[in-house]
């Protein structure tokens, strides 16, 4: 943290983190200072709020009309397949992040294995398209 | 003074590091908030001014009050709980979308001297970061028990996952390019002139990655899961209050982030375009600064308020098929193409 | 001494929440709490310096497959009390496999701590290790034919969600891009030519 590596203005500083792991302290306070802020604002928001409740009020929005069945309705089983595919493309990306930043140390070879790695995924795309699993209407 | 001094030296390493990075997250989030503010204000007075209006105009001199009356209004606002809600999901929901978009700047270089968490694995962070937004979402969704909420938040969700590859795709490109994940790094490694910037090289992905960015943020013209004509207001229809100034927050929170980090990835972040001009060396248009990463933000936040002034919403449809069909087949090519620029060290830019 | 803290905390929560898995009687609580684990056990992780690890867990687990089981308890309306039913009869087979894992992991426990007694911890990582770095330099080249054999793996995934869960329905109206652009006006609107009438 502080003085970011590698700049002029590098000086000795006790705010540097000397391991990797000091270097994620701010990280991890700013993940609690950001829960509470948003904690706050939305208790200050029943603080300050009113509270005065009626039965028209509390009912589920639906542009005037009593609402009629439960909104908990069953999904087009296409919205499962992209959250699948998606996992399936979001796991690729984990295993190209490694690989893109030490390409320059792996070179040709590399190159190659991912080359292959990829094509075979490009096959699945390919499937997947023509399956026509990518369609909405 | 002596007194607060002796204070000070008595708390011990470890204390006095955790309040100054405290003191620093401060410094960050508050003038993050207050550009939300502004944001909102801005957002109102281009469109207007596109729209050959004047905008809010009575709050203040040229309404520039209007947003702390916003703010003031939704605090003495009631938060409505629906009846048939799950309460606890309903409140927690507004918090799970806040909290990743405001975190996500700890990794932010903001300037060449500042930065709060100098992780190593910076890029990694804010895709995954990005990537727990969803949940806020799905869960206003689900937990309002509302038929509009519940579709505006599936629309949304498969929409957020489907541009969220695409994203990551193109931000691979620029690791491959920078040879980094660190995000200062990333910035240095753009470092020379305008056209050592990434957005040359990487045009393509440039181009998806901001655009996957406003559809992420659920904006125009990708907004269908707000789509305000056909179901209402989406995920947060039965919100109220302070707990939509929440999502609201957190959604402004995100096109700054968006803007921000493009502006890191592909326009060099602090660096100055002028860089390397003759004469202008150690003048302040000549030396990066945070004046410039902010410049920068702000011309990819004009751009979000020109789209959603300029463009007819998207249909469902095409939407998921310039994500899947479009943008994923693109970038996968430039990869390959940006590999082969590597593997053979090809000039000015891989060399 | 804060990194001990931070670490019986973070476990205390990834137990607890662990707990609430199996305990919470709304299926969508008992996901949330399957989320809460896979963060901390990511905080785990991180206090171990498996810095790529650790992120790619709330990456892939908490991002993406979180999500899917989100959109499956939320959509499905599975009915918790009767999936309960079983406990009695279940409880005996359940307890003997728990009592299984437990006994095979103290082993593995008191068997590497016997192995790894004699050495010393290893020293905090600098702040310029790059985890990530370190795991590409490896996986792409030693590692290749697990790699590879990845991809395998999850082009098979691919096919087989598409196959067991697609279905081409009748009556689909779709776009077709390149029809739309090749259209042309004459393809459209036909003008024609009348005489004009009624002035007189």
């Amino acid at each position: 943290m502080g003085v970011a590596r590698g700049h002029p203005s590098d000086t000795v500083n006790v705010l540097i983190g000397s391991s990797m792991l000091e270097n994620y302290l701010p990280v991890l306070i700013f993940l609690g200072i950001a829960s509470v802020l948003g904690a706050a604002l939305v208790s200050l928001g029943f603080v300050f709020g009113p509270r005065r409740p009626d039965s028209e009020k509390l009912s589920p929005y639906e542009c005037g009309f009593e609402a009629f069945e439960s909104a908990r309705m069953k999904f087009d089983v296409r919205y499962y397949l992209v959250a699948i595919l998606f996992i399936i493309f979001d796991l690729e990306i984990a295993f190209l992040f490694p690989w893109a930043v030490s390409l320059d140390a792996s070179g040709m070879a590399g190159m190659v294995a991912m080359a292959v790695f990829l094509l075979i995924l490009v096959v699945g795309f390919i499937y997947e398209w023509k399956k026509g699993a990518l369609e909405w209407d | 003074m002596e007194f607060l001094t002796g204070l000070w030296n008595g708390l011990g390493e470890g204390l006095q590091r955790s309040i100054i990075i405290t003191l620093q997250i401060v410094a960050i989030m508050l003038p993050l908030i207050l550009s939300v503010a502004y944001l909102t204000l801005a957002e109102r007075k281009v469109i207007g001014y596109i729209q050959n209006r004047i905008g809010p105009n009575r709050v203040g001199f040229k309404g520039l009050l209007q947003p702390f009356a916003d703010v003031i209004k939704l605090l003495v606002k009631e938060i409505v709980v629906p009846a048939q809600s799950n309460r606890f999901l309903f409140v927690i929901a507004p918090l799970l979308s806040i909290i990743p978009a405001l975190a996500t700047w700890a990794v932010m270089p903001v300037s060449p001297e500042f930065v709060l968490a100098d992780i190593n694995a910076g890029v990694l962070y804010v895709l995954a970061l990005t990537s727990l937004g969803v949940y806020g979402v799905i869960l206003a969704g689900w937990a309002s028990n509302s038929k509009y909420a519940l579709l505006g938040a599936m629309r949304s969700a498969a929409q957020i996952v489907a541009y969220e590859i695409a994203m990551g795709f193109a931000l691979v490109g620029v690791l491959m390019a920078s040879g980094s994940l660190n995000l200062g790094e990333i910035v240095r490694a753009q470092e020379g002139s305008v056209l050592n910037w990434f957005w040359l090289p990487l045009l393509p992905l440039f181009l998806i990655y901001f655009i996957s960015g406003v559809a992420e943020t659920n904006r125009a013209p990708f907004d269908v899961a707000e789509g305000e004509s056909e179901i209402v207001a989406g995920f947060h229809v039965e919100y109220s209050g302070m707990a939509f100034a929440v999502f609201f927050l957190a959604e402004y929170a995100n096109i700054i982030l968006i803007s921000a980090l493009t502006a890191t990835f592909f326009l060099g972040g602090w660096l100055s375009p002028f860089q390397g001009v003759p004469g202008l060396g150690d003048t302040f248009l000549g030396a990066s600064s945070f004046f410039w990463f902010a410049l920068k933000t702000s011309f990819f936040l004009f751009c979000f308020l020109w789209f959603r002034a300029t463009f007819p919403r998207y249909r469902y449809d095409q939407i998921m098929r310039l994500g899947w069909k479009v943008f994923i087949p693109i970038t996968i090519v430039w990869l390959f193409v940006e590999g082969v620029l590597i593997v053979f060290d090809v000039a000015p830019w891989f060399d | 001494m804060f990194q001990t803290i931070l670490f019986y905390v973070f476990a205390a929560v990834l137990v607890g929440s662990a707990l609430g898995v199996i305990t919470s009687r709304n299926p969508v609580h008992a996901v949330l709490f399957l989320v809460l684990a896979f963060v901390t056990s990511a905080f785990l992780w991180m206090l171990l310096e498996a810095e790529f690890l650790a992120i790619v867990l709330v990456l892939v687990y908490v991002g993406a497959v979180m999500v899917l089981f989100l959109f499956v308890v939320m959509m499905l309306d599975i009915n918790v009390e009767a999936v309960r039913g079983g406990f009695v009869r279940y409880a005996p087979l359940g307890l003997g496999i728990l009592a299984a894992v437990v006994v095979m992991l103290a082993l593995l426990a008191w068997q590497k701590t016997q192995e790894l007694n004699f050495l010393a911890p290893p020293a905090p990582a600098p702040a310029s290790y790059d985890n990530t770095e370190v795991l590409g330099s490896v996986l792409y080249t030693q590692y290749l034919y697990p790699f590879e054999l990845a991809a395998i793996i999850l082009l098979v995934a691919i096919v087989a969600a598409i196959a067991l869960t697609h279905r081409r329905r009748a009556g689909l109206k779709q776009q077709d891009v390149a029809r739309q652009v090749a259209v042309k006006a004459a393809d459209r609107v036909r003008i024609v030519k009348m005489p004009a009438e009624g002035q007189e």
